[in-house]
């Protein structure tokens, strides 16, 4: 059996925050939520998303440290700035192609999700994963979430030119292999009917 | 009594809502708690099971506790933050006394409950024990409702006892006793991941009771169908195979349609009907009329989707429906519940693995809540209180005379009326803030307003216990120890955790002194809860909701045990029904014919909305103690009016731009949330907030026929943009 491993389900996730509230209690950096949940347009839709850090298998966070103060363990784990290395450039988090570090002015220092790891190093669930009332972050072996999901975990990113592997994967369909993030078209109007639109589909008839 | 003894604002200034933001100690590291105590959050009916962390007699944080069975770890973020509520500034340590111009100042434990006694006494003497009355929580453990109903009608002597709980689940109740026989959810949480379709009707099941989604997702993992009704897409709309924006007022449309539809396909179970069933012709002569387009019309929903919800439900072999306050919350709320349920029964769909049914328990404790007796028409064991040999039991039980026992008394808001009428002179509340939680705000302040003495037993200063003559500081759940009974039926155990601050005391202990004082020292004689709930096992023996077989220990063994469950040797019931037994003499389910009716009040005119009200997941009830816990506020911080973007194009109002509601009975000015999540017809607010903020100050008191729940989910509404002088006064 391999290792168990954080993924995230979109289709899953209800917006609740438990994943923030609970992040703040993770004694690595308590009283600081290093999870972010993006509510999508509210206006349009309730879909939400948490983000943690994906943990990039080549962490561009770390190549940007002019400090040298971002390190990945073996086990894949991209760790929170180094104390006594980090300068607060923000070097990383304007780099991080998830937007995950934080620059944090009181200790001018940055800080990121670092996959829980006073609780993982022994044995134990992330805190957002092990709260997630809808199970939208899990952490569990790959065997398990294919026994127990419909959809396949994707790990392969691409932004324009740019491919990133993560240690994170996201649970989508079958026939996605890796996730394209495209840029945002500025200044262009969307169209189509919102399929969220609860007065479109009273009308539909 | 009168008004409060000073001004709203110096009130909070001294007792809150103030923020706890930092636990005690700070965010740094816990290291090592002195004790990890494994017990249930203190909110909702989920009851999830979770680990506090002790040190030096404060909870300093929680661990998940991925044993117990239920929820496996998870938590909601109110679950996630409950800690910050022990060691809260706010917290009441002291009994205290209404001084007039003053505030409230501390006295002894003795001279609070002499006066609490002494002002019962003189009022029943004066106007009769009917004039004293008193109001419980669903939030009580079982043994301090047990302990509330006997006070009630033993020390008290009044007929005048109900609880909060009447805002919540009595519809959902009294339609599973109707048509099944028996008021609890029909199947252990575990069957849901099991069906093929399922039905959630009215039941923002994401944020008001989140554990719940996981299983719901485990079912489409398995390849469900999933069917939501409701008037906004909900979270769990969102991801729905189909989402009917069902008009608030309008579910039986859809439930009776889906029904008339599956009996043209012959999606019926005829055989089980025969067998199992009374009443079904009746109901199917009423279902001729439901065609698609005539209940489409109630729902106000094109056809289409009632049939396409009935090509689901109907050819199922197996089928979960879940419900909420969403269809209970009306002046018809018993009537769409037995119309939902009518449609599980139908397709004999029930009684087995992965077929079953459900109504979700909103409150902590709304399930044993009202099983215990704190329910104005319910002795212990979910008897009937005007049922000879029920009474006899009971009576033996307490060791007094039938004939002393009060028969049927008032529901919680015809409390209220009798109030305002000057037939109730006297109440004494613990854990129910009315201030918050009751429809039309301005007619219960007058009513408090009107008492000649008022007690409560809060710990917390409540909105509502800011007009109290004497404020008795109680105990939270985890200062003190008792069982509960989750959504599911499990009777769970919340273990003691850390002691009372000194000045407080265990509420159990407070009503046992007080009945003490009014001669009934024998009768209120118990060591501990423990010793309490080993008397309601005997008060619930051979009752409807039978504790007899479950025990402290059986507990905490088996992660809970559900009733009935009538000797030690009997494994509980998870699964009622089984084999097509229903609760009722006969053994069957009773359809009961429902017919479509309006709301009490619908739009016009003058009121052209639909005003909707319910929860955030940040919040809980009354908000008395989430309102008070920072990381809860900065995620919800206020309420708001969710409306379609078209609607408020016709208003001229846009996000984030104060508006007021207004019905006939009041107004508030919030905060505009512009979505397409909502049908343009319906305004949503939230209700957790007080004063200005009370959305119950717009809604309406008419109340079920049967059930006297109020109708929170309709009523007819205006909404403007503020004037500069409502924007300034919030
Ligand atoms: S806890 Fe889970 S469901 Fe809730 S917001 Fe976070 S990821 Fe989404
Ligand atoms: S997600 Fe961002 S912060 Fe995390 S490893 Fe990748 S680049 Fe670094
Ligand atoms: S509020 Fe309800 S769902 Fe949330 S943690 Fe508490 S019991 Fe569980």
């Amino acid at each position: 059996m391999s290792e168990r491993a954080l993924f995230i389900d979109y289709a899953r996730c209800i917006g609740c925050q438990a994943c923030v509230q609970a992040c703040e209690e993770c004694d690595t950096h308590r009283g600081q939520p290093m999870i972010h949940l993006e509510t999508i347009r509210r206006r349009d839709s309730v879909q939400t998303a948490p983000q943690v850090c994906m943990h990039c298998e080549d962490p561009i966070c770390a190549q940007v440290c002019p400090a040298d103060a971002i390190k990945k363990g073996p086990d894949g784990v991209v760790h929170s700035a180094l104390t006594h290395r980090c300068i607060g450039c923000s070097n990383c988090v304007l780099a991080c192609p998830f937007g995950v570090p934080k620059y944090f002015a009181a200790i001018d220092q940055m800080m990121k999700c670092d996959l829980c790891y006073d609780r993982t190093s022994i044995g134990k669930k992330p805190m957002c994963a092990t709260v997630c009332p809808s199970q939208a972050l899990t952490f569990m072996t790959p065997e398990e979430l294919e026994r127990t999901r419909r959809g396949t975990a994707v790990n392969e990113w691409v932004f324009g030119e740019e491919r990133v592997r993560t240690k994170v994967s996201v649970v989508v369909p079958h026939e996605v292999k890796e996730v394209h993030v495209n840029l945002v078209q500025l200044g262009k109007r969307r169209e189509k009917a919102e399929p969220d639109d609860v007065a479109a589909l009273l009308e539909e008839g | 009594m009168a008004k409060l003894p000073i001004v709203t604002e110096r009130l909070i200034e001294e007792f809150g809502p103030h923020l706890n933001t930092i636990p005690p100690g700070g965010f740094a590291p816990v290291g090592e708690p002195d004790r990890v105590v494994e017990t249930h959050c203190c909110f909702c009916g989920q009851q999830c099971g979770i680990k506090l962390k002790v040190k030096e007699n404060k909870v300093v944080g929680f661990e998940p506790w991925e044993e117990f069975p239920f929820n496996q770890g998870k938590l909601c973020p109110k679950g996630v933050k409950r800690y910050m509520q022990d060691e809260h500034p706010d917290r009441l340590k002291a009994p205290l006394l209404r001084a007039e111009g003053r505030g409230f100042v501390p006295t002894s434990w003795d001279d609070a409950l002499d006066r609490t006694a002494r002002a019962i006494k003189s009022i029943q003497e004066k106007h009769g024990k009917a004039a004293f009355a008193m109001l419980g929580g669903a939030s009580l453990t079982n043994e301090k409702a047990y302990l509330v109903g006997k006070f009630a009608r033993v020390a008290l002597g009044t007929e005048n006892i109900d609880y909060n709980g009447r805002l919540c689940m009595v519809s959902a109740a009294a339609a599973s006793k109707k048509v099944l026989g028996i008021d609890r959810a029909a199947n252990p949480w575990s069957d849901i991941p099991k069906a093929e379709v399922i039905l959630v009707a009215g039941a923002n099941i994401a944020e008001c009771a989140p554990i719940t989604t996981d299983y719901l997702w485990r079912a489409r993992e398995n390849g469900a169908k999933i069917i939501v009704l409701d008037p906004r897409m909900t979270p769990i709309a969102r991801t729905a195979d189909l989402y009917i924006p069902v008009r608030s007022g309008g579910d039986i449309g859809i439930f009776n349609g889906m029904l008339h539809v599956m009996i043209e396909r012959g999606w019926i179970d005829r055989k089980f009907i025969a067998e199992h069933t009374t009443g079904w012709d009746a109901l199917e002569k009423v279902l001729e009329r439901y065609t698609p387009e005539h209940a489409g019309k109630i729902a106000g929903v094109p056809p289409r989707l009632i049939v396409q919800a009935a090509e689901l439900w109907g050819p199922a072999r197996s089928s979960f429906l879940l419900h909420a306050r969403g269809i209970e919350h009306h002046s018809k709320g018993v009537d769409n519940c037995m119309a939902a349920i009518n449609l599980v029964v139908a397709t004999g769909r029930i009684g087995r693995e992965g077929s079953g049914y459900a109504m979700i328990t909103g409150q902590g404790n709304g399930q044993g809540g009202r099983e215990q007796g704190q329910k104005a028409d319910q002795l212990p064991g979910a008897r009937d209180i005007e049922n000879p040999e029920h009474r006899k039991h009971i009576a033996s039980v307490w060791g007094v005379p039938e004939a002393v026992l009060p028969r049927k008394g008032l529901s919680a808001v015809e409390i209220f009326e009798a109030i305002h009428a000057g037939k109730i002179k006297g109440l004494l509340s613990i854990c129910f803030n009315p201030m918050v939680s009751l429809p039309d705000q301005d007619f219960v302040r007058e009513a408090l307003e009107k008492l000649e003495f008022y007690a409560t037993i809060e710990f917390f200063m409540s909105e509502t216990a800011r007009h109290a003559d004497v404020v008795l500081a109680g105990s939270l759940l985890e200062e003190d120890e008792g069982t509960t009974t989750n959504v599911e039926g499990r009777v769970i155990l919340h273990r003691k955790v850390v002691d009372p601050p000194e000045g407080a005391r265990a509420d159990w202990k407070i009503i046992c002194d007080l009945a003490s004082r009014l001669g009934y020292v024998n009768k209120f004689k118990y060591d501990s809860p423990r010793d309490i709930f080993e008397e309601l096992r005997r008060a619930s023996a051979g009752g409807i909701s039978d504790y007899a077989g479950i025990t402290w220990d059986r507990i905490e063994r088996e992660h809970g045990v559900f009733w009935p469950c009538p000797s030690e040797d009997h494994p509980g019931t998870p699964r009622l029904y089984e084999g097509g037994r229903f609760g009722h003499a006969d053994g069957k389910a009773h359809f009961q014919p429902v017919e479509w009716r309006p709301a009490t009040e619908e739009p016009d005119e003058e009121y052209p909305l639909v005003l909707t009200t319910g929860r955030v997941v940040a919040h809980y009830l009354s908000g008395s103690q989430t309102r008070r816990i920072g990381g809860l506020v900065k995620q919800v911080p206020e309420p708001f009016c969710e409306m379609h973007p078209r609607l408020a194009e016709k208003l001229g109002v846009s996000e984030g731009e104060l508006v007021t509601v207004e019905s006939r009975r009041g107004t508030v000015t919030v905060k505009a949330m512009i979505v397409r999540t909502i049908r343009p017809d319906t305004v949503f607010v939230p209700y957790h907030w007080p004063d200005e903020r009370a959305i119950n100050r717009c809604t309406i008191k008419a109340l079920d026929p049967v059930s006297k729940i109020p109708e929170y989910k309709i009523c007819a509404v205006r909404v403007r943009r503020a004037t500069a002088e409502e924007a300034a006064a919030r």
